[in-house]
């Protein structure tokens, strides 16, 4: 019989992320050759963990046509040179696709049916743009389920705006700031490209090798946010310097169950204490994260106070604001993304939710004081997703310390 | 004195090339570790992999600059490494064929080659360590681009890597024949420059060019290009130390390296005689690799390139190598491919040897049933016994799966019933040579079958007219005519009568192609084109030992053709039977024109023409045929036969296009290269018959137009 068991985050790898459309680097490269590049570079730097032994792979997208289709987590993990034994499929929760696939793997291995699984997620916005190929049902807006509001994203950030009038631009640009800032530090200490694969791109020039974000802006002033247009609104508030941009990239996990963990000599970066995901109105998707966090610490027999670090999706900076807000906590507290965040490095859709497991587990290794952490993030059509994480570093005595 | 590239003018290359499709260097630069950074060469022409880089006058000085540009980027210390690499799938195809065939002088000719040495010889002068990273692709200078480099990596699924120069009368002439003994041993570099072009020009997989020390390293494609950046980045670094055993030594150069090169020269000689050049040039490069500088390398590559490229056999052997490659694949005169009838089910008559070889070549190409029948149940037993046999063989041999195999033995059957071929859309017949047996299985199928089906006959000396005369549907009759062995010959030809219609010609045309061999259209007319051509070579050769030439003197003869092997040796392997009774049928057709000999059937009743050893190798003449064959008084001397066999093949060639056998010469010429094994050095038979002055003797003209021929002839 199968045994519940401990699920554990083994190691966490993404490629660089691109600037999605034909001037951005991965123009030339399929969807699919960047989620397998993600997947193989996991592999090799855990080359203790026995390929056949995998027992599923699960790849998010929220497009799941053309080179993001034909059931992508299948074709991936044949394309990755898995066995053709170990199975696959494709997954979408729109932003949440990674996360999700890491939270449904994990159910299996907690349940006892897997002990090693890979999940990630891709998004090539530039082959897929946002809402192509979407049909949505009439009765959406003919009987006012939703506003129109809610399929424009950028549009259900500025409605977060007028909830919370005092989550000002200003506020939401200083934050962007700070991302941007805190980011250009990281990568000048090489925290980012530690988990970075670096993947050969085609151009007009000839092969090229991508080896850092491609969308990060170190430069970014005040002065220039704050004349930055907002597309969504005459005089809005949500501008592209204070949102994360149109991105393409993949990641990729390797998540076990305790015992296999330690079956197979696999280092264990974190272990999860709990997950919840939950529905808000989809025009003001953006406060997602508060009713997902809310139950995830619940479900951990957890509060906000016993959490040390925080990995945010910054879809948008007010978004984060209003999480933040909700729980008293300044908009610059250092447990909050502190290697910055999507406004600086970007957002490939589905494919975000491992690269905040993937921050959250290189700052746990450094920070033996911090026990527990947080990933969550918002998702379109009014969700949120959060993911508790135990730091298998935490020390009392580094605690008592810090 | 060496030869000083840096002086020479290349400019009149470039103006022979305006229409080159050109392959473009470009360069990026790829940040490695400790804040060092590797240039990337890509090689791109910006079409797609359906038309590969090339590398023509134009590319090479791209690349020739694009390398000078980086040299001094390395000496400013900007640049730590340099790779080079292609567009996906491809290096490098090598040489722009096209434009060697145009080279109009010796002069142009050296220069050709020295552009080669100057331009790829500067990868391994940039003053940084360089790198081919071969990601696909890499035929001669494709692989000599990789050859010039300090270090190599290969893609796992690279199909071909190959010097395939000596195939078409060329030689590894940009660093090749003095590169690759000198990095991989002196075995290798003759398997790689001589031994695998002459066998079909085969090529090398990624794991062989691991294997036998061309690449330092393999890497999946998955990853290849960031897998072989991460390994330079390694040896720039020291981290990764590369290792050559395959490299020679001094005692390889003292011992084994004259010994290897004098073993592959028997080997060559007993194999393909002494008229191709090419092989030999390589070998004699090859040798001479053993010692001395690279420069002097480069320089003997480049006085030897040039005599070929300027001579006759390099120019008939471009000529014959774009027949098989192209014109093959469009064959002159084939109707539409859309009148192609579909074949669901094949029937074939007969059940022997011949039977039991086409069924197993239908059924494995066409996957549909195929039935198979003959006079009574035994052998028909005995040929679905062969046939299953077979498959059963390739399989064991890992050629088709399992499954694949059960699938291809269920499809096979065969039977006493001829109702059983009613459903049969494509009926091919193997029964004996005669026209009233031919005739009555045709006839006795044709009840069961439907109009529309295609009666085929594998006939190589009726006429198929004739055989489909007593048919309620001559339409559907054609001629398909096979060489054995069936399974390797690429070579069937499809003889269409006066009355066979578009729709099967097509269908004949179509299911030669989707039985991978190459089909040529001709008339009925005896002996078609290979059989009526052999006819001539062999009545002349039987001529001359009939009037009392020794069978040796005969044989030495017809030695400046270099056909791939002699007269006598040829009796011998189409059997002597076949032999005298393909004389006799083309001598009863055109009595005046081929010979018929007595002797012939004689020693066919002997039985024997060559005495063999134990292992079938052949040791010389039989005693007690040379006795049957003597009693001539009149012998001739070798430059009369051969003489004679010139004339009778121009005749007879000129004879076929004056009644339009086939559409062109050039068809004449792929049929003896494909059905015959003529050799590309004679560009199949026409451009030979021009430049030996047969055609004008003959004809008092030429086949061509201008004549295929060297450009300092």
């Amino acid at each position: 019989m199968a045994e519940r068991a401990d699920v554990v985050f083994v190691d966490g790898v993404r490629t660089p992320f691109g600037k999605a459309g034909e001037k951005g680097m991965y123009w030339n490269t399929r969807a699919d050759d960047l989620v397998v590049k993600a997947i193989v570079g996991l592999l090799e730097r855990n080359p203790s963990a026995p390929k056949e032994q995998i027992d599923d792979v699960a790849i998010a997208a929220t497009t799941q046509a053309g080179d993001q289709g034909l059931t992508i987590g299948r074709t991936a993990a044949i394309l990755a040179g898995l066995p053709k034994s170990v199975p696959g499929f494709a997954i979408d929760r729109m932003c949440a696709g990674a996360m999700t696939s890491v939270a449904m793997l994990a159910g299996s291995i907690g349940y006892g049916q897997y002990r090693l699984a890979i999940g990630g997620g891709v998004e090539h916005m530039g082959h897929h743009p946002m809402g192509s190929g979407v049909d949505p049902n009439p009765r959406f807006v003919a009987e006012r389920m939703v506003s129109e509001d809610a399929l424009v994203m950028g549009a259900t950030a500025e409605r977060i705006h007028d909830r919370f009038p005092h989550l000002t631009k200003e506020r939401a640009d200083r934050y962007a700031l700070g991302s941007q800032r805190k980011t250009a530090a990281a990568y000048e200490a090489g925290k980012i490209q530690q988990d970075l694969v670096p993947v050969a791109i085609r151009t007009a020039e000839g092969w090229g090798l991508a080896t850092r974000d491609e969308v990060m802006r170190p430069e970014t002033t005040m002065e220039g946010l704050a004349g930055l247009k907002t597309p969504f609104r005459p005089h809005g508030r949500v501008t592209a310097g204070n949102a994360s941009g149109l991105n393409d990239g993949a990641t990729a996990a390797l998540l076990a169950s305790a015992d296999a963990a330690k079956e197979f000599g696999l280092n264990v970066k974190m272990k999860l204490v709990s997950y919840a995901f939950a529905g808000v109105d989809p025009e003001i998707m953006g406060i997602g994260p508060v009713p997902a966090t809310e139950k995830a610490l619940r479900l951990a027999g957890l509060k906000m106070d016993d959490i040390g670090l925080i990995e945010v999706n910054e879809a948008f900076a007010v978004q984060v604001l209003s999480l933040l807000d909700h729980y008293g906590i300044d908009d610059d507290d250092p447990r909050v993304n502190p290697w910055g965040g999507a406004i600086a490095v970007g957002h490939p859709l589905a494919s975000s939710g491992v690269r905040l497991m993937n921050q959250l587990a290189s700052q746990f290794a450094e920070r033996p004081d911090v026990r527990y952490g947080i990933t969550t993030m918002c998702v379109g059509l009014g969700q949120g997703g959060t993911m508790i994480w135990e730091n298998p570093n935490y020390s009392r005595k580094a605690a008592k310390k810090a | 004195m060496m030869t000083d590239y840096t002086k020479i003018d290349f400019s009149e290359l470039e103006t022979l090339s305006d229409d080159e499709v050109v392959t473009h260097s470009y360069v990026r630069d790829i940040p490695i570790s400790e804040g060092r950074t590797l240039a990337l060469i890509t090689l791109d022409n910006g079409r797609d992999h359906t038309r590969p880089n090339t590398l023509g006058p134009k590319s090479l000085l791209e690349y020739a600059a694009t390398l000078d540009g980086l040299r001094e980027r390395a000496a400013a210390g900007e640049i730590h490494a340099v790779a080079v690499t292609g567009k996906p799938f491809i290096l490098a195809a090598g040489a722009d064929l096209s434009k060697v065939a145009e080279i109009p002088s010796r002069e142009i000719a050296l220069r050709m080659g020295q552009l080669g040495h100057h331009a790829l010889g500067k990868l391994s002068e940039v003053g940084v360590p360089s790198f081919a990273f071969i990601n696909g692709l890499a035929l001669g200078g494709g692989l000599e681009i990789a050859l010039n480099a300090d270090y190599r990596t290969v893609d796992a699924s690279t199909p071909a890597v190959a010097l395939p120069e000596v195939f078409l009368g060329l030689i590894p002439g940009w660093g090749g024949a003095y590169l690759l003994p000198n990095l991989i041993g002196i075995e290798n570099a003759l398997k790689v420059v001589i031994e695998n072009p002459l066998k079909q020009n085969r090529t090398l997989k990624a794991g062989d060019v691991l294997e036998l020390g061309i690449a330092d390293a393999l890497f999946p494609s998955v990853n290849y290009l960031e897998d072989s950046i991460r390994w330079a980045d390694g040896v720039v670094s020291g981290r990764v130390k590369v290792k050559r055993p395959n490299e020679p030594g001094k005692v390889e150069r003292l011992v084994k390296w004259d010994a290897a090169i004098g073993i592959a020269r028997k080997m060559l000689q007993s194999r393909i005689g002494s008229v191709p050049k090419s092989p030999y040039a390589a070998l004699d490069l090859l040798k001479a690799a053993k010692s001395g500088t690279k420069a002097e390398g480069f320089e003997r590559e480049d006085e030897v390139l040039a005599d070929l490229i300027a001579g006759d056999q390099l120019q008939a052997s471009v000529y014959a190598f774009n027949l098989v490659q192209k014109r093959a694949k469009k064959p002159a005169g084939a109707p539409d491919k859309a009148l192609a009838k579909p074949v669901t089910k094949v029937g074939v008559l007969g059940a022997g040897y011949m039977a039991s070889q086409f069924a197993l070549l239908f059924v494995r190409r066409l996957q549909v049933p195929v039935v198979i029948t003959d006079l009574d149940q035994a052998r028909v037993d005995k040929g679905v016994a062969y046939i299953t046999g077979e498959i059963d063989t390739l399989r064991d041999k890992g050629r088709i799966s399992p499954d694949e195999a059960n699938r291809l033995k269920a499809l096979v059957h065969g039977t006493t019933d001829k109702s059983e071929f009613a459903d049969c859309d494509w009926v091919i017949e193997a029964v004996f040579e005669e026209l009233e047996i031919k005739q009555q299985v045709f006839a006795e199928v044709e009840q069961f079958i439907s109009p529309e089906a295609v009666l085929a006959t594998n006939t190589s000396s009726l006429s198929v007219e004739q055989i489909g005369a007593k048919l309620q549907h001559p339409e559907r009759v054609v001629g398909f005519h096979f060489f054995t062995p069936v399974a390797v010959m690429p070579l069937i030809e499809v003889v269409k009568t006066s009355s066979t219609d578009d729709a099967t010609l097509s269908t004949a045309m179509v299911t030669a192609a989707k039985l991978k061999k190459n089909a040529v259209i001709t008339a009925d007319t005896p002996g078609f084109v290979v059989n009526r051509l052999l006819a001539v070579l062999l009545g002349e050769a039987m001529r001359a030992v009939d009037e009392g030439t020794p069978f040796e003197t005969v044989d030495e003869a017809m030695a400046p053709l270099g056909l791939p092997m002699a007269p006598s040796h040829l009796l011998d392997l189409v059997g002597l039977k076949v032999g005298a009774h393909v004389l006799d049928t083309h001598h009863a057709a055109f009595p005046d024109r081929f010979y018929r000999s007595e002797n012939l059937h004689r020693l066919a009743d002997y039985g024997k023409l060559l005495e063999k050893d134990d292992k079938g190798k052949v040791k010389g003449f039989d005693k007690g045929a040379m006795k049957i064959v003597s009693g001539g008084t009149n012998p001739s001397s070798p430059d009369e036969i051969l003489t004679r066999l010139q004339d009778g093949l121009a005749r007879e060639t000129k004879l076929m296009l004056d009644d339009g056998v086939v559409s062109a010469a050039e068809d004449i010429d792929l049929c003896m290269i494909l059905g015959a094994g003529f050799p590309f050095q004679m560009g199949g038979l026409t451009p030979y018959l021009d430049r030996v002055g047969a055609s004008e003797r003959v004809f008092g003209d030429t086949f061509h137009h201008p004549p295929i021929r060297g450009v300092d002839a």
